[in-house]
């Protein structure tokens, strides 16, 4: 496999950071190398955020910011599309959370060389979380859309991240939303 | 710039200049720095020891002698000074609620 | 010897700080948060309350009084640790004296961040550079796993009786400090605590039953030989920090060296870093290589005592060596703290190579390949012209034209 960038954008507290983690996370349980890094700054909630995952068969070096990523994850669809759409390479993926259908999406971004994933993250997390926080949600999709780790490495990642009860709700929305993105 | 040929190369002191030998400051004459010299007036002594409390070097010393005053007085034992180590500062004297210590000036 | 078994983890370099803590077996830890060291010290937290570390976490009031308790714990024999950044490294300027002066094997670690004024939390080595004079061996990691390798390194650096000195493991801040990334940790700590074995038999400490005293005023004619013997030290631990690396190369299989080379040997210019961006570095000088120009690379992992064998023998062939800074030394015309030494190295050399000084990543300012590409590009056409510049050049710094 080769090097896949991946540029995280949410708002603080929706969990985009630790969205990068978890990828990253799967992908070195199964013996890939990966990297994962938020954008440092004084974190708040609201205000738009941003996290890298690196994840590759190869070990990885640069600790450079990735400016021309394989694929965009938007967590918060309000975010302007100015700010997520930059650098995303040529047959790269967009990957959003919203309810709009992949065709109105493309013209939104007016975008035609790249792939459209839609999700409704934000449902599927007020279902089995009750609280709009999205970003295993995402995982759970990314993962389908771009196999670039197994399901159950993302599974296992997010046992390491929560316990009991909120493990097993994060574990649905992964799993719903692996199911029912759409591209 | 050199100081001091007989004094300890560099590896011959422990590290860090730690002192080894506890307690080394004994062998220090400091009662060589006095310019006065407290006088203990074993007659109006009380044997209370505040000089003792007070004094910052450890200079006073308690004698097992007892003494008994003109007027009868009788004490199982003294205090004196230990004029190897008493620096005269006068802490002793100023400290002595019955005035028994007079500081005298030192005549080398 | 029991025979070692790794996990491997996804870990930031924080953690990674934590584990190693945590596999030394440390006696006594005091910190004071301060951003990006704080995950490092709430880890090691979790390792005491889960019963993982049998240490004594003392909570303290600021960073001078942080280092004071684990001076205090060194003193008496404890296998200690701390762990600061930038401000707070700043606060404990004085008592980085202390330890050196007393000869006490405390370990710390620095995320690396940069100094105010103006206030950033962001990552360069103003803070580590600043250190230089406090006699203190001074390591630079470059990733998680040897942040890991390090600090169990550092233990066993620090408490040789040959060396007697503190010992700090520094590692970008934010850049290396929240970056995730595999690192191999052992399963069971048996093995590292048997590379690290505690002996504070091994030296003066403070003990009732035979009591010295550390620290005592020296007089003029005392004061210089003492500070000689760290004089001396410093040059031991200048082998003992290659010895012990050797040695954790042949029982865990990872060694580092004191510097690090990549693409060296048949290159015309090298750009020489340290930290997490020599990374960034290495993936440039692939590019480069792949249209055809011999670039290496060089990272300098140890500071403290500075390795100029090795830095000589790594440079002399080459035509220019760019020296990428991350702190600013004011007022000097060389300016890269690390561009001043390998220039003061090099001056009695008859083989050298021009040096051209860089300030990099100044604040976190973002260091890209292309970066490394455009300064080997500026670095060669001033060569070709001959104006290699003799002072430092401040690299992307809005205002400022080179070339």
């Amino acid at each position: 496999m080769p090097r896949t960038e991946i540029r995280w954008h949410g708002r603080g507290g929706q969990g985009a950071v630790t969205a990068a983690i978890i990828v990253a996370q799967a992908a070195i349980f199964e013996g890939k190398y990966a990297q994962a890094y938020p954008e440092f700054g004084a974190e708040r909630r609201g205000a738009p955020v941003c996290a890298y995952s690196r994840v590759s068969d190869e070990p990885i070096y640069t600790r450079a910011p990735i400016t021309k990523p394989d694929v965009v994850v938007v967590l918060d669809p309000t975010l302007s599309k100015d700010i997520y759409m930059k650098g995303l390479k040529s047959g790269g993926l967009l990957l959003i959370n919203t309810k709009k259908s992949v065709d109105e999406v493309k013209k939104m971004v007016g975008r035609d060389d790249i792939k459209v994933a839609t999700v409704d993250a934000t449902s599927i997390a007020l279902q089995t979380l009750g609280a709009p926080i999205v970003n295993t949600a995402m995982v759970g999709a990314l993962v389908k859309v771009l196999p670039i780790v197994k399901l159950e490495s993302v599974e296992k990642a997010i046992s390491e991240n929560f316990s009991g009860r909120i493990a097993e709700a994060n574990i649905q929305a992964v799993r719903k939303a692996y199911e029912s993105v759409v591209w | 710039m050199s100081m001091g040929e007989e004094l300890p190369k560099y590896f011959e002191i422990p590290i860090a200049g730690t002192i080894l030998e506890p307690g080394n400051t004994v062998k220090i004459p400091t009662g060589e720095w006095r310019a006065f010299r407290p006088i203990i007036d074993k007659e109006k002594c009380v044997r209370c020891l505040l000089c003792w409390a007070y004094c910052p070097d450890g200079a006073i010393i308690i004698v097992d002698q007892p003494y008994k005053t003109a007027s009868g007085r009788e004490y199982k034992f003294s205090v004196e000074i230990d004029y190897y180590h008493c620096k005269g500062c006068g802490i002793c004297a100023q400290e002595c609620p019955v005035k028994a210590i007079q500081m005298v000036e030192e005549v080398k | 010897m029991t025979e070692v078994k790794w996990k491997r983890l996804p870990l930031n370099s924080n953690y990674a700080v934590a584990y190693a803590v945590k596999d030394c077996d440390v006696d006594v830890v005091a910190a004071y948060p301060i951003t990006p060291q704080t995950t490092v010290v709430e880890k090691i937290s979790e390792f005491i309350a889960n019963g993982e570390l049998d240490a004594e976490m003392i909570h303290v009031e600021s960073e001078h009084s942080a280092l004071s308790a684990v001076v205090g714990a060194a003193a008496v024999g404890a296998r200690v640790f701390t762990a600061t950044a930038s401000q707070g490294l700043e606060l404990m300027h004085e008592i980085l004296h202390i330890a050196s002066g007393l000869r006490l094997p405390v370990v710390m670690t620095i995320a690396a961040r940069a100094l105010s004024a103006p206030i950033s939390i962001w990552c360069d080595y103003g803070d580590v550079m600043n250190t230089r004079d406090t006699s203190w061996i001074t390591l630079i990691a470059s990733s998680a796993q040897e942040v890991y390798d390090t600090v169990i390194q550092a233990f066993k650096i620090a408490e040789d009786p040959r060396v007697l000195l503190p010992v700090m493991v520094a590692y970008d801040g934010y850049l290396m400090s929240h970056t995730y990334e595999p690192v191999y940790v052992a399963e069971d700590p048996t093995p590292i605590r048997e590379f690290v074995p505690k002996n504070p038999k091994s030296r003066i400490v403070l003990d009732p039953e035979k009591p010295v005293t550390m620290g005592p005023i020296a007089r003029p004619e005392w004061y210089y030989e003492i500070k000689y013997q760290q004089v001396e030290a410093m040059k031991r631990a200048y082998d003992v920090v290659k010895e012990v690396d050797a040695e954790f190369g042949k029982r865990f299989g990872r060694s580092y060296g004191v510097i690090e080379t990549y693409k060296l040997e048949d290159a015309d210019v090298a750009v020489l870093t340290y930290g997490g961006i020599f990374g960034t570095l290495r993936e440039a000088i692939d590019a480069m290589r792949s249209s055809g120009l011999k670039v290496g690379g060089i990272r300098l992992r140890l500071f403290r005592p500075f390795p100029y064998r090795e830095i000589v023998d790594a440079v002399k062939h080459l035509k220019l060596l760019i020296v990428a800074d991350r702190a600013i030394s004011y007022g000097a015309r060389i300016a890269g703290p690390v561009a001043m030494e390998i220039m003061s190295v090099l001056y009695r050399e008859s083989e050298k190579p021009e040096v051209m000084s860089v300030a990099v990543g100044i604040g976190q300012r973002t260091v890209t390949e292309q970066d490394f590409v455009e300064l080997v590009k500026l670095g060669l056409k001033f060569l070709e012209e001959k104006r290699v510049p003799n002072e430092t050049i401040y690299w992307g710094v809005r205002g400022v034209t080179y070339g």
